[in-house]
């Protein structure tokens, strides 16, 4: 079965729960015992209509405010796929979450209300999605019931979209524009009736349609080396098996391969999944290799193949996201966790930090606060073995780590 | 032709998680309870690690109040796999006198386990505790992560989550918290179904049809036994069930099923309009329940 994940962005009151609810609705996916809650509530609160958003607000809080607070996760399937969407809030940690729900997601949907057009928040939630590479957008114009299901509407919003996406990076990201009620109904599963002038598909059979193959990142194989296995029973005794999971490409029994930090070559002995042994690991398949030759690989170590090196440096700039409430600021120190591997990183520099408003730059910031998205150099006190992000989205990314809190504090993307 | 029978993504997800958790952790263990979900994450650990055995031990808190079945194939699974299994009873917690029986018509030792837990994470200073818990159970679950810190007194605060990026995973933690662990986040109750089917993983019989004497309150199946108190007017019928989650007898409740084979329990699934999460007595107690468990150190 392929599992597509999608990541949501809206800003509050765009109706992002409730898209999410009316998709779970029109595919059958609410059981009865969820279904009858979702009644209950809504007539408690005195609706004349279903509030599909209870259907994913969680936690209590949540209920109280009516608001969403962290990232959910809702899952669905139809015969064709399984869905993941990350449902991620819009207010005070909103970069945070953003990113993190985009960072494993293949396709993203932006919604806009159709009453207010692109505004400020339209232009984080589609720089963010831009920046973390993901392929596919659905730019879905909700509340069309309430402009009268307006085509001049829906264009004006379109133009206005298409000015922010003239500015992006990322120009290899598909965009794609559906006008839908998420309230009633209209283009979210079925073809709305109120919408002859559309002639495109409805959001479900635009995400059925999803190649799967195409909206993966897609880059040169890479293999960090999670575990050793070394079972050291009788019918085992000499085995010493890489445990892993493969990114970018695939790799094949033959193929000659690198080990990093060493530098040593081998060639790939045998592949393993489970007991059964393949010609070829796919891609982010969890495979254990052994290799021709005995050379001392352990955690945190890569084998790539030998015509095809990463970047080998004690030193990189990326664009960081920054998600917590401390500071960073030049000169303090974290743990860089880059795939499996860890070691100790210095700020260098922060060269500059986009305006919050993504109008442009700032170059005289020196502190880093919560949700800025800044550019920043880092020393190492080792090499890591990094691909920039644009062309592997795993070898690329790493997340820095407070060495007091031991919290998650920011996300980097290597240039 | 490649062989691409390696590629499913769910089950590549839940090895990597496993081999995560055996690499940044000292003193890991799986939480069994003999249901499938904890069945499903011993044959992804064996999975993990092979040709090497599964590298920590399982644990299981035993209520007193399981169905018998789940204890005959608990014990089974340990001995053919070769495993470690550490038993600590939630009796042993009554009788210390750190937890009070509930009584009456809805009682259950279910939300008593977490002392018990606790205790016996302290006992053998665990700073990993695998389980099988999935974020489409249930709503407080669908926020859970991967890796999820508890402090030192089992908390889960939900408000202070570690973000999780791409595959990164933080297991960093300092001494006297612990890690709960869940490898199967992503799956649904189908997912799980649909592979146990794929892999022929034997599971309890309590999952299929059986004939059962059990009594009705509420739209619930109640199994009819002695840890579960019943009503003299609730009436004692036999009728054809099956589990579909397996907790305490008195907190679990069983469903009409003819469905008497793993491929029809799959059918049965696909065509269910009614969450599984439905026929647990304990998630009915307040629309917070799970919540407020979770934030005192359930699983």
């Amino acid at each position: 079965m392929e599992v597509l994940k999608i990541a949501t962005a809206g800003s509050v009151d765009d109706g992002k729960s409730t898209l999410i609810g009316r998709l779970l609705y029109d595919t059958k996916s609410l059981t009865t015992d969820k279904l009858e809650a979702i009644e209950k509530t809504s007539k408690q609160k005195g609706y004349d209509y279903l509030d599909f958003s209870l259907a994913t607000d969680g936690l209590v809080a949540e209920r109280e405010q009516g608001i969403t607070i962290d990232v959910a996760h809702i899952y669905f399937s139809t015969a064709n796929k399984s869905y993941i969407i990350a449902d991620t809030p819009g207010h005070v940690e909103y970069t945070r979450n953003m990113v993190t729900g985009a960072s494993t997601s293949q396709a993203a949907i932006i919604l806009i209300d159709a009453r207010k057009g692109v505004i400020e928040q339209t232009n984080r939630h589609f720089f963010i999605n831009n920046l973390l590479r993901v392929k596919e957008v659905v730019v879905a114009i909700n509340k069309m019931d309430l402009v009268a299901f307006s085509e001049e509407k829906y264009n004006a919003i379109k133009t206005d979209f298409e000015q922010l996406m003239s500015k992006r990076d990322y120009q290899g990201q598909k965009i794609t524009f559906i006008p839908v009620s998420a309230l009633k109904g209209d283009n979210v599963v079925n073809v709305s009736e109120n919408t002859p002038w559309y002639k495109g598909q409805t959001l479900l059979e635009h995400l059925e349609g999803l190649d799967m193959a195409a909206v993966s990142n897609v880059g040169t194989p890479r293999f960090p080396v999670q575990y050793v296995v070394r079972p050291k029973t009788d019918d085992f005794h000499d085995f010493r098996g890489f445990a892993g999971k493969v990114y970018g490409g695939e790799l094949s029994v033959g193929d000659e391969v690198v080990a990093l930090p060493s530098q040593t070559r081998s060639k790939i002995k045998d592949i393993y999944f489970y007991d059964k042994k393949y010609e070829t690991a796919a891609r982010r398949s969890s495979v254990t290799i052994t290799l021709e030759d005995e050379i001392n690989v352990s955690r945190g170590d890569m084998l790539v193949k030998a015509d095809d090196l990463p970047t080998i440096e004690k030193q990189f700039t990326a664009t960081i996201s920054w998600m917590d409430s401390q500071q960073l600021t030049t000169g303090s120190k974290y743990i860089v966790q880059h795939g499996v591997n860890k070691v100790l990183a210095k700020v260098a520099s922060i060269h500059h930090k986009i305006n919050p408003d993504y109008s442009g730059i700032d170059t005289g910031a020196t502190v880093l606060g919560m949700n800025d998205i800044a550019q920043v150099s880092f020393k190492l006190n080792k090499p890591i073995f990094y691909d920039a992000f644009k062309d592997h989205r795993t070898n690329g990314s790493f997340i820095l780590i407070d060495t007091q809190t031991n919290s998650t504090v920011g996300a980097g993307f290597i240039q | 032709m490649k062989d691409t029978s390696h590629i499913n993504p769910l089950e590549n997800e839940a090895i990597y998680i496993f081999r995560e958790v055996a690499a940044q952790f000292e003193k890991p263990v799986l939480l069994f309870s003999g249901g499938k979900d904890s069945i499903t994450l011993v044959r992804l650990a064996q999975k993990a690690f092979w040709p090497a055995k599964i590298p920590f031990p399982l644990m299981h808190i035993d209520t007193g109040h399981n169905f018998p079945e789940t204890i005959e194939f608990r014990d089974r699974l340990v001995k053919e796999l070769g495993l470690e299994l550490i038993v600590r009873n939630v009796q042993d917690s009554i009788d210390q006198g750190k937890v009070k029986e509930e009584s009456g018509k809805y009682s259950s030792r279910n939300s008593l386990q977490t002392t018990t837990l606790l205790d016996a994470i302290e006992e053998f200073k665990f700073d990993a505790c695998i389980g099988g818990a999935r974020r489409d159970e249930e709503k407080a679950r669908a926020k859970e992560r991967i890796f999820s810190v508890r402090d030192d007194f089992g908390q889960w605060d939900e408000r202070n989550q570690r973000p999780e990026l791409f595959d990164m995973l933080n297991g960093q933690i300092e001494l006297g918290q612990n890690v709960r662990v869940f490898p199967i986040s992503n799956w649904t109750e189908l997912d799980v179904w649909s592979y146990i089917a794929q892999e022929e993983i034997e599971i309890p019989s309590i999952y299929f049809a059986h004939k059962r004497k059990v009594f009705l309150r509420d739209g619930f199946i109640w199994s009819h036994s002695d840890y579960v108190f019943q009503e003299e007017d609730e009436e004692v019928l036999e009728r054809m069930v099956r589990f579909r989650t397996v907790g305490d007898m008195s907190c679990t409740s069983a469903v009409f099923s003819e469905a008497a084979d793993i491929e029809s329990v799959v059918q049965e699934i696909r065509d269910s309009t009614i969450s599984e999460r439905g026929a647990r007595i304990d998630d009915k107690r307040s629309e917070a329940a799970m919540e407020k468990r979770k934030q005192q150190g359930y699983f």
